[in-house]
């Protein structure tokens, strides 16, 4: 079982990854606002829209 | 109020890159749709870079360039859209980043790393040692544990040891200081173990007692922070603002922080002084309770200081400001959520004479069961895990956290219902109500500013009684001075609770406002005025020449009082209406609502009166009310609500208030309230059960730190999930944002 000297500390290596990027998604601040993250990913902001001339009070409806 | 200019400046702070940035916390928002609706809609508006809403907070924070937006573009564009926003005035928003949430998430990933970690090790050792692990490598396992778990401890232990070290300090014993005993204990018997190449360590225990624990401290941080934050938002949608008087003498309300020393400020009669300064002009009664804790009123003449924060009684005062000091809302607000409110409650009191005494028990008890087991004959080692085994699992967490934990899920439930409580056992005796008593003026009804009759008035008569009315806070009054576009106020008016204010005009007469005996005039010739308006109430004007002006003001019901008033009654309360306008009116409003009790032309007194006749009758009554008039009666009920619009000195006297337009946020009130105090009954019940259970297993030895760790996590969590099952039920009640 000679081989687990490195297999384990490997594997804790991998594990420290994993803290790190949470850690960097805490930093960022991804958990300010846990409600609203949970509905931007259906925002459809991301899709080219048809673009016209900037209007006041105007939704373009989809 | 009846001015609204606003000053812009005192809210919006310089942003990234020379962009402006304001915080504003929005009305109205109930869902996801209303997210996309409002950064849709803001972002669309030229010059604006950047729109977000915090949905979970309801705080929307707008960058725009200088120049090419303004303030009050976006919220115009916001109000369009169907939002009412408000600015929150940046000296009083606390930490936008959250540090103290952060710090917690960051100790719990720690610790969720090394127990996950130290585990995978643990079970391979005990497997290994029921079959053939070699002792070296169970060595390499076990240093290998320490290895992560000593660093891993020390960093993720930080709260516990922060909190336990100054309890210590104070002399005293909190429930951090067992769990800081038990961790570290376990910690180095393990290293010990370790040391003697023994077969068991103890590393995965401490770990994972650590990481459970600060899941639920997580939890309970997360919950405060959500009171918190729509505690501001409501101080926000309160404006604190002072009625500064403009050299030309007109009045006009700006936000606190920027009134200076030097400048004029009104304070009406029932208002809370807005700042420290000298009386210029006026007389009136000071109570200065709120900050010297002397309930005696305090005369006050032109010359003498008034202090920010105390409430003045009876006359309207010119007040030339010395120090632009706090004594803001906000702070009151936050002092009540961390402290004052959780003393007074019974169960709280109750929750923390039992953690004081359960601390100095814990110990003795471990301490008891170490000796006990030695001398029946166990060898140290195994006498020392079963005494850790007792410390872990006797924690009172589960009994300090119970109350506290409901208590700061229901304020937060309040709060986005629209109600902020004032009294920390407010929730216990609201859950205790059969009767419900309502005043009519400005509680049932909104006063509109719509004369019956406008073209029937005087124009000049109709500016000397708006301009008397801006002195008083009464609602009929502010409809009076709203409709007839007064901004000037009368120097030196003085209010008569019940009746009305009088002030001396520019050619030294005297003027009066207010009821008909109070202008010297009988009900039957108000009647007669009336005949036309049945459903009219009356506010009476009297000039310096004698002469009596009967202005009627119509007044709308809340919008949803008729269901309100519905649902109060199919949920089982008795109501009552207690009025002190004409008979015509409250007739009309009680048939509206379908309340076949009420009285009118009650004066305070005999308002008093019937709620003691109530109370004798065994009923717990509630009442709702505003204006000078109900002060004493809100005391005197068993719990007391007032609408925001009413004067300070209500809302002092009231157990709790609510905002906005609709009536709903009484019976929400009831309801949140019943809920809470089941869940507290039965955080209570749980946390008894679970100690009279687990302490006898941990000491006749049947309990593992392992498992002493993971129990006492778990009731701990429980009682914390059990608290926020009451926001759980409240969603479907609907978000009023």
């Amino acid at each position: 079982m000679d081989v687990l000297i490195y297999l384990i500390p490997i594997a804790l290596l991998l594990g420290l990854f994993g803290l790190a990027a949470f850690l960097w998604s805490l930093k960022t601040g991804q958990y300010d606002d846990l409600e609203g993250a949970k509905w931007r990913i259906l925002q459809d902001d991301d899709l080219p829209e048809r673009k016209g001339p900037k209007q006041s009070g105007n939704r373009p409806s989809q | 109020m009846t001015v609204h200019e606003r000053d812009w400046q005192s809210f919006v702070v310089p942003g990234k890159d020379g962009a402006l940035h304001m915080d504003l916390a929005v009305e109205g928002v109930t869902c996801a749709a209303c997210m996309m609706e409002i950064e849709r809609g803001l972002g669309a508006l030229a010059g604006v870079r950047n729109a977000r809403l915090n949905l979970t907070s309801h705080r929307l924070a707008v960058d725009w360039e200088a120049g090419e937006a303004s303030p009050q573009a976006i919220v115009d564009r916001l109000s369009r859209l169907g939002y009412t926003a408000h600015p929150f005035d940046p000296a009083q928003v606390r930490d936008r980043t959250d540090g103290q949430g952060r710090e917690l998430l960051r100790s719990l990933a720690v610790a969720g790393f090394a127990g996950m970690n130290i585990m995978l090790l643990s079970v391979s050792v005990w497997s290994g040692n029921a079959s053939d692990i070699t002792p070296e490598t169970r060595d390499f396992f076990h240093w290998l544990s320490a290895l992560i778990a000593l660093p891993a401890a020390a960093y993720a232990g930080r709260p516990f040891f922060r909190s336990a070290f100054s309890a210590i300090r104070a002399r005293r014993l909190n429930m951090d200081v067992p769990i800081v005993i038990g961790v570290f204990l376990a910690l180095a018997l393990s290293v010990g173990q370790t040391i003697e190449r023994a077969d068991h360590a103890y590393y995965e225990s401490a770990v994972m007692l650590l990481f459970f624990l600060l899941i639920g401290r997580y939890l309970d941080h997360g919950m405060r922070r959500k009171t918190r934050s729509f505690a501001e938002n409501i101080a926000a949608l309160k404006a604190d603002t002072a009625a500064r008087l403009m050299p030309g003498g007109e009045v006009r309300e700006v936000p606190l922080s920027k009134v200076s020393p030097g400048d004029r400020v009104l304070v009406r009669a029932g208002e809370r002084v807005p700042l420290d300064g000298v009386v210029e002009e006026g007389a009136s009664e000071i109570d200065q309770s709120l900050v010297t804790g002397e309930t005696a009123l305090k005369a006050i003449r032109a010359g003498e200081p008034v202090y920010a924060g105390t409430l003045n009684a009876s006359g309207s005062l010119t007040v030339k400001v010395t120090a632009a000091s706090g004594g803001t809302l906000l702070d009151e607000v936050n002092r009540l959520l961390e402290t004052a409110a959780q003393a007074k409650s019974a169960y709280v009191r109750l929750a923390d004479r039992a953690a004081g005494l359960y601390a100095p028990v814990v110990h003795l008890a471990a301490g008891l069961t170490f000796a006990g087991w030695l001398i029946s004959g166990a060898g140290w080692q195994p006498a020392l895990v079963i005494a850790i085994s007792v410390l872990i699992i006797t924690c009172p967490c589960a009994l300090g956290l119970a109350i506290p934990a409901v208590q700061v899920v229901t304020s937060g439930l309040m709060f986005r219902a629209g109600v902020l409580l004032n009294a920390g056992d407010a929730i216990e005796r609201l859950a205790s109500v059969d009767t419900i008593v309502f005043d009519k003026t400005g509680t049932l009804t909104l006063a509109s500013p719509e004369f019956v009759n406008p073209g029937e008035i005087a124009n000049v008569v109709l500016d000397k009684a708006g301009r008397l009315a801006l002195s008083s806070r009464h609602p009929l009054a502010q409809a009076l001075a709203r409709a007839s576009r007064a901004d000037t106020p009368y120097a030196g008016c003085r209010e008569v609770a019940g009746g009305g204010v009088s002030a001396i005009d520019g050619s030294g007469r005297e003027i009066r406002l207010g009821s008909a005996a109070f202008c010297g005039i009988d009900q039957a010739a108000v009647d007669r005025a009336l005949a036309r308006f049945p459903a009219a109430s009356a506010i009476v004007f009297r000039d310096g020449t004698g002469e009596t002006h009967i202005l009627p003001v119509e007044q709308r019901l809340r919008e949803d009082a008729r269901e309100t008033a519905a649902s109060l009654r199919e949920a089982g309360y008795f109501l009552e209406i207690l009025s002190g306008d004409r008979e015509g009116p409250v007739a009309a409003i009680a048939e509206a609502l379908g309340i076949q009790a009420w009285k009118a032309g009650l004066t305070p007194t005999e308002k008093i009166a019937r709620l003691e006749q109530l109370k004798a009758a065994g009923h717990k009554v509630l009442m709702v009310g505003d204006g000078l008039n109900d002060a004493p009666a809100l005391a005197a009920a068993n719990v007391s609500l007032s609408p925001v619009t009413a004067v300070h000195v209500s809302q002092a006297a009231s157990d709790a208030v609510f905002l906005g337009e609709r009536l709903r946020p009484v019976s929400d009130a009831l309801a949140i309230a019943r809920r809470a105090h089941g869940a507290m009954v039965q955080n209570l019940w749980i946390s008894a059960l679970y100690n009279v259970v687990a302490v006898p297993f941990a000491v006749a030895g049947f309990v593992t730190p392992l498992i002493a760790a993971l129990a006492m996590s778990g009731s701990s969590i429980v009682v914390t999930a059990n608290a926020l099952r009451l926001r759980l039920g409240s969603a479907q009640a609907g978000d009023r944002g």
